[in-house]
């Protein structure tokens, strides 16, 4: 890990010159849905289920959690697809780190690790806009913003695996579209897959947004129980350990032919 | 300016040359890619010794195998067949440990142009463990060596092709190397720019630092290199130094015959006897003669010619590529 840390490091001297943006982008989109869902929808469910009409809360409560997840899971999509095809083609920097004392493993863990920081950034940010718009009650959901940084690194290791590989970005859009869009929509973040038509919801049940979500939905509501939490954890972090077991073996594929 | 290596390791062995060290020592070294019908063999089982303070090149045209020679070298890229070791020690197992006693210059830049100059030095040593501080005055150090402290704090994308490559070259000595690697040093860049980077890499040489480059301009690689190999088609097709691969495969002086109406074929046949052996390109001919000037006399006065010009200079490595592979170096 400590050998990874110069990777690191680039990847923060990077990024520093767009801090100002960086951080704009993680307020105005949680204030943006937050306000537009949370408030506007929500007003619409309350009054038609009641108060605590979802799943014993109202809406706000319901959805804030799951939105800290999806937060997590896009941070994690958007810090490890583009940014790989770039550090190998456009940028420099892949090429330029392996010819160091670098070695493969140190190039994606220290890319890992500078997403790993940023994604606890946006959820930060996230988790302390929704506490302004009053969607916590429970002190638990401190809990809530690092079971959402798992949730982002179990993305963004298959992810950084899947981007190292691509030769076209536009197979990187397309991903979006077909994995990342349809998921964040579709895995309990918006409303309960008990919705969904019979078959999809044990789809929802597999993608680890839905764990994700599960798990900062629980512990946020100060609902977790023990052994569920760690089922999801585990889920999490099979994914996150998998995804980067795979992405070592393609980055050593593409960067030493 | 302290690119110089003062302290010379000597746990590799001695060779039969001298008392300098082999820096890189490879035996039948393959590199294919891909397997079944789609093989490709880049390096086809080439033996290749570098000395330590020698300056020694890989000259060949494009697709001759030597960018995969250097990646093997700089262990990027694992060799497929035949011994390699390099400082010493052996690719497969020590990379980390090698490079880190290497500097890298790369064909494409691998700068970030979104940094600024100095960033790029500072983030690069980091890659070798250097403490941040260190970084920082060595990046300092390096821009002067190669004339860009003005550029410090520019971002790189709004340099030269000229200064980017030298910073690249900078950037090779972030960790004090003992070797470095060129691969196409001056490629796309103008006259004065090349003579720039040349000049560097002269003083970098100077210095005590083991060069290795590959080119295809046989100039560079006549004003850089002590030892050079001639690559074709992932072999090795001769090898010493520039002075030596000249008198072994070519004459002294070389005599450029150009036809008035740019037909080869007929004159080719006439000049054949005035010189020891001649090359018909498409469009000159060129005769390989130890007296320049008398066979020139000889070709200007033969009655049976109209050329538009003749001209005498002496041999290069030009010729013994075409006179080792039948082509040209540059197409």
């Amino acid at each position: 890990m400590r050998t990874a840390l110069p990777a690191m490091e680039y990847w923060l001297l990077r990024n520093r010159r767009y801090w100002r943006t960086q951080l704009s982008a993680m307020t105005v989109g949680p204030v943006l849905y937050l306000a537009a869902l949370g408030l506007g929808v929500g007003s619409l469910v309350d009054d038609n289920v009641g108060a605590d009409g979802v799943q014993g809360v109202d809406y706000l409560a319901f959805i804030a959690p799951g939105l800290l997840a999806v937060t997590a899971m896009q941070q994690g999509f958007e810090e490890s697809s583009w940014p790989v095809i770039g550090a190998l083609r456009w940028w420099g920097s892949y090429p330029a780190q392996q010819v160091t004392s670098l070695r493969t493993r140190d190039v994606l863990t220290g890319h890992l690790l500078y997403v790993t920081v940023k994604l606890t950034a946006a959820v930060t940010v996230f988790t302390a806009i929704a506490a302004l718009f009053g969607a916590f009650d429970s002190a638990w959901v401190l809990a809530a913003a690092p079971a959402s940084v798992l949730c982002g690194v179990a993305h963004a290791a298959p992810i950084a695996a899947f981007s190292i590989t691509r030769r076209v970005e536009m197979s990187i859009a397309a991903f979006y579209r077909f994995v990342i869009l349809p998921t964040s929509l579709f895995s309990g973040a918006f409303f309960p897959i008990s919705q969904l038509p019979a078959g999809l919801e044990q789809v929802a049940y597999v993608t680890p947004l839905w764990h994700g979500v599960d798990l900062c939905r629980d512990l946020a509501l100060g609902e977790a129980t023990f052994a569920a939490s760690l089922g999801h954890v585990a889920y999490l972090a099979l994914w996150a350990v998998g995804g980067y077991l795979l992405a070592l073996r393609l980055y050593a594929r593409r960067l030493a032919p | 300016m302290s690119a110089t290596r003062d302290e010379a390791s000597t746990q590799e062995g001695s060779t039969a040359l001298g008392a300098a060290p082999a820096l890189v020592s490879a035996r039948g070294l393959v590199k294919a890619f891909g397997e079944g019908d789609k093989r490709r063999v880049a390096v086809d089982g080439i033996d290749v010794e570098v000395l330590e303070g020698e300056a020694f090149g890989f000259l060949g045209p494009n697709g001759a195998g030597k960018s995969s020679t250097m990646r093997m070298i700089g262990c990027t890229s694992p060799a497929t067949g035949g011994t390699l070791r390099v400082l010493g020690l052996d690719p497969a197992t020590d990379g980390p440990a090698i490079r880190a006693g290497l500097g890298v210059v790369p064909q494409e830049d691998s700068l970030d142009g979104e940094l600024t100059v100095r960033d790029n030095l500072v983030i690069y040593g980091r890659y070798f463990g250097l403490p941040w501080k260190a970084c920082r005055s060595r990046a300092d150090e390096l821009l002067e060596f190669v004339q860009l402290s003005d550029r410090s704090d520019s971002r790189v994308d709004t340099l030269s092709g000229g200064m980017k490559r030298r910073l690249t070259i900078a950037r090779a000595l972030v960790n004090n190397p003992r070797m470095v690697l060129l691969d196409e040093p001056t490629t796309g860049l103008d006259p004065q720019a090349r003579h720039v980077v040349w000049e560097r890499l002269f003083q970098l040489k100077r210095s005590g630092v083991t060069l290795i480059l590959t080119t295809h301009y046989m100039d560079e690689a006549e004003q850089l290199c002590d030892r050079l190999v001639v690559m074709d088609a992932g072999r090795i097709a001769a090898g010493g130094s520039p002075r030596e691969l000249i008198a072994a495969h070519c004459t002294r002086e070389v005599v450029e015959a150009r036809p008035a109406d740019g037909e080869t074929a007929r004159p080719a046949e006439v000049l054949a006897s005035l010189a020891e052996r001649i090359e018909v390109l498409p469009d000159r001919i060129l005769l390989y003669t130890d007296s320049g000037d008398d066979t020139a006399a000889a070709v200007t006065h033969h009655h049976e010619l109209d050329l538009a010009s003749v001209l005498v200079r002496r041999a290069s490595l030009e010729d013994v590529f075409l006179r080792l592979t039948g082509r040209t170096l540059v197409d």
